[in-house]
């Protein structure tokens, strides 16, 4: 037997109140793909952090070639070949590719020499890339780009990927797999990251699959099926989301010739946008992330005002109208970042459910709260939505990211909207809870309401949605049914592959 | 290594116990920095905290206690409001100084007439002119954006020589044989915001304080505005997105905060000092922001810092004239107080831990 690129054994590493690994062993090979599969909360993280230096086991073993292997940081990671492109980007947006490069090495050498480095290995792989380009004017697809030749600018033998796919069009997926292959034959080995099953059928030659922080499995996964991997990754039979009838009412939201610059600075301005949604219609909404979606829901939720008559709600102009007056209307919003935006961090679960909650439950008399109806609505809500917490007086960050996500979820869906639009609806939430959320979404449509659902996990638009539009640089696609949609039509809605193009193996 | 980990849940006990474990922390620091001037340093701490109580004075001191920490308690009453919403009203003593000349410019307009109705028309001048010179900077941030911090603060020296101004010139006292300053409003009873039981500190300074301490707590606990404001202190965006209108927020924030400290002026100039003069303001403004931070932003924990800082204050005069304490220690010892708050607060939202050393 060959000895393993990296040998893991037993490795545990425990956080106050919770085992983020519990002896995790695995081997990746020489040249192999291996993909490191399980829900958000698994414990990938912590795993890969611990390779990578950032973290150190409580205790466990690696081994690097069959020698010791434990980096007290990330740069004695880095000089024994382990490198890792990681899902949010580090880059200065007002500094140049190069410049990026630069500040990320050792002992960078002359701009001139860096830059053709940066070709050269730019061109090798497919992944074409001007060094002299600055990072702010790239698409999300590039700037992976930048990461990835910053790794292989170190000439790694284990490449790390978090997450790599989150921010890519399908045609830039493919690309990516492209590089991906080549590098395999090259003789690196890939550690892949991902909750998504299908592209590890197709790109990883093995998988490790983790649940609640301990190796719950191995598989090939080209010879397993999507759904038995997911089965391993959730420990329980999944359910698909149910929906009954699809019988659409009159259009209950009218949106016709939007224009709105963005708020902040680096933001997306949406760019004559139109859109219609009927009652008991879900249009989903996909695109890349930071093409127009925060613009969109603060256009809806009132958070950014526009002309009067770009939105209509049954007919009636609510373009210029605020928040708390939509909320009176009926059309709620449940925005994507839960801490900070659907939600104050520090503030309990009752004053949160009061946040968005006043007008449409009657929770205040005169500008007085009436703080024992706003407790009962929270409770409501954690009961309705299965929120695990021991009570309402719990501050909102005490809560998983999940159990908040149905909280935030769940105080929309209960005050009963005529529209319902949410950004990113299950984004980081455990495969159950985000079936619960999909589900309490699809009944709220069978009731009559007109859904907006906006999220950048195309499984999900598919999943749920009547019809389909995707953002593209803050413009939005004219809507199609969703049946019958291929992933390369939906691809080329999100923008095809951003001027990008595929590796000349 | 010594690690600060953060708590899931802002701890209750220490939020309460914080500012008592400071007040022990300063005397401590506070006595070493005494001892090591060369003064008995259990002496200097119970001259400061005892004897304005409990001393061989305390008939004289403990009037003096309301005397002092009414006006602090009502500028920080208000400031507090301002500051939940992160809304920074660093120029009080500004609205202060401006609420006196208001208050005291619409008595002595009236002078010598003798009316039972002056004296409220003075309190909402004061109060006005606390809120037109809050504006200022309130205005200019929500027209242009502008840091409402520096605004405010350079405002405090334009009402400076304002107050010089007015001493000099316009509400100089037409028979004080050309002496800088105004009549004595404590002579002018229609004016005279005299003690209400004889001997007691209590005038209506005090009563406004109480009022104020009352009036903020059920704002911030059981009206809608008060939850917009410690959501937008909190979670900016959420409050946008929860309908919060930030223009209002900075308008109603600041302009309370004015009207509050014009007020404190008001009462100040009408009683205790009874006189408008060049230097009629004596950092009320400023101690109010310690006052506030001092008392957690709470109406409640504001009313004890207010006593505190006024107990400091006279106990460190005491200490002065008795144990020949310099008033930059006492200065710095009260500085300390604030210092250490501010160091223990973070064991509100943090609990310390040993751990191993980690890069992370």
């Amino acid at each position: 037997m060959t000895t393993p690129l990296l040998s893991l054994q037993g490795l545990t590493k425990a956080y106050p109140g919770v085992v983020a690994n519990d002896q995790v062993s695995f081997d990746i090979g020489e040249g192999e793909v291996h993909a490191l599969l399980g829900e958000n909360g698994a414990g990938k993280s912590t795993l890969v952090k611990m390779i990578y230096g950032l973290v150190k086991p409580d205790s466990g073993t690696m081994m690097l070639r069959g020698q010791a292997f434990a980096p007290p940081e990330p740069r004695a990671a880095r000089s024994d070949g382990i490198a890792m492109v990681f899902q949010h980007f580090s880059l200065f947006d007002a500094l140049n590719v190069a410049e990026n490069i630069a500040l990320g090495m050792e002992n960078p050498p002359p701009m001139g020499d860096l830059a053709s480095r940066i070709r050269e290995v730019s061109e090798t792989y497919g992944l074409p890339l001007d060094p002299f380009r600055t990072v702010g004017d790239l698409s999300a697809g590039e700037r992976q780009r930048v990461e990835i030749i910053r790794c292989l600018l170190q000439d790694p033998k284990l490449l790390i990927m978090d997450e790599p796919t989150s921010v890519l069009t399908p045609q830039e997926v493919e690309i990516l797999f492209e590089t991906l292959n080549k590098l395999r034959s090259e003789g690196t080995s890939i550690l892949y990251i991902s909750h998504k099953l299908e592209e590890i059928r197709t790109l990883c030659d093995h998988a490790t699959i983790l649940r609640l922080g301990k190796n719950v499995g191995e598989c090939v996964p080209s010879e397993t099926s999507a759904r038995d991997m997911a089965e391993m990754m959730v420990g329980a039979t999944l359910q698909t989301p149910e929906r009954s009838g699809r019988a659409f009412g009159e259009v209950a939201l009218d949106v016709s010739g939007l224009s709105v610059p963005s708020p902040s600075e680096f933001g997306t301005a949406l760019k004559n946008v139109h859109m219609t949604v009927r009652k008991g219609e879900v249009l989903g909404i996909g695109g890349v992330a930071g093409n127009g979606q925060d613009e969109l829901l603060g256009v809806l939720s009132g958070e950014i005002q526009t002309t009067a008559d770009a939105i209509k709600f049954n007919g009636q102009p609510i373009g210029k109208l605020g928040p708390t007056a939509r909320r009176r209307l009926g059309v709620l919003t449940a925005p994507e970042e839960r801490l900070g935006h659907a939600a104050a961090p520090d503030m309990s679960l009752t004053e949160n459910a009061l946040l968005t909650g006043s007008v449409r439950e009657g929770l205040e008399r005169n500008g007085f709260l009436k703080w024992a109806e706003t407790k009962s609505f929270a409770e409501k809500i954690i009961s309705a939505f299965d929120v695990r917490t021991p009570g309402p007086e719990n501050a909102a960050r005490s809560l998983s990211g999940g159990n908040l996500q149905k909280f935030v979820i769940g105080r929309e869906v209960l005050q009963d909207p005529d529209v319902l639009v949410v950004n990113q609806p299950t984004w980081g939430v455990d495969a159950a809870a985000a079936a619960s959320i999909r589900q309490a979404i699809l009944d709220l449509a069978a009731k009559g309401t007109a859904v907006i659902c906006i999220s950048q996990d195309l499984d999900e638009l598919m999943e749920i949605s009547d019809s389909f539009a995707a953002l593209n640089e803050g413009r939005l696609s004219a809507p199609r049914e969703t049946t019958g949609l291929t992933v390369d039509e939906i691809g080329l809605m999100m923008g095809g592959a951003h001027g990008m193009e595929v590796a000349h193996v | 290594m010594i690690v600060l980990e953060k708590r899931p849940q802002p701890s209750k006990a220490w939020s309460y116990a914080t500012p008592l474990v400071a007040v022990l922390a300063t005397m401590v620091f506070g006595g070493i920095l005494f001892a090591l001037l060369g003064k008995n340093p259990i002496e200097a701490i119970g001259t400061i905290f005892w004897e304005p109580l409990f001393g061989e004075f305390a008939f004289y001191y403990r009037p003096q206690l309301l005397v002092k920490g009414a006006p602090l308690v009502l500028i920080a009453i208000g400031l507090s409001l301002g500051f939940r919403a992160g809304i920074w009203n660093i120029g009080a003593e500004g609205q202060y100084i401006m609420g006196a000349i208001f208050g005291a410019g619409a008595g002595l307009a009236f002078y010598p007439l003798d009316a039972f109705y002056i004296f409220p028309i003075m309190v909402i001048a004061g109060a006005f002119g606390g809120w037109l010179w809050a504006m200022i900077p309130a205005f200019l941030k929500v027209r242009f954006g502008t840091n409402e911090i520096l605004v405010s603060l350079m405002l405090v020296y334009v009402a400076e020589q304002m107050l010089a101004s007015v001493s000099l010139g316009l509400l100089k006292n037409p028979e004080g044989f050309g002496f800088p300053g105004s009549r004595n409003l404590q002579s002018y009873d229609s004016a005279h915001n005299a003690e209400l039981i004889a001997g007691s500190g209590m005038h209506w300074g005090v009563v406004a304080a109480l009022i104020a301490v009352i009036f903020a707590y059920v704002l911030l606990n059981r009206h809608m505005l008060g939850f917009h404001i410690r959501l937008t202190g909190e979670a900016p965006r959420a409050a946008k997105f929860a309908g919060v209108n930030p223009a209002r927020l900075i308008l109603f924030c600041l302009g309370l905060s004015g009207a509050l400290a014009g007020l404190a002026g008001m009462f100040e100039v009408t009683g205790p000092s009874g006189v408008v003069s060049i230097d009629f303001n004596v950092g009320y403004g400023f101690t109010a922001i310690i006052v506030a931070f001092l008392g957690r932003l709470h109406p409640v924990g504001i009313l004890l810092a207010g006593g505190l800082m006024a107990l400091t204050y006279i106990g460190g005069e005491i200490a002065q004239s008795q144990l020949g304490l310099p008033a930059a220690a006492i200065q710095v010892f009260q500085g300390m107080l604030l210092f250490f708050l501010l160091a223990f607060d973070l064991l509100t939202n943090y609990r310390i831990r040993a751990a191993q050393s980690e890069v992370a």
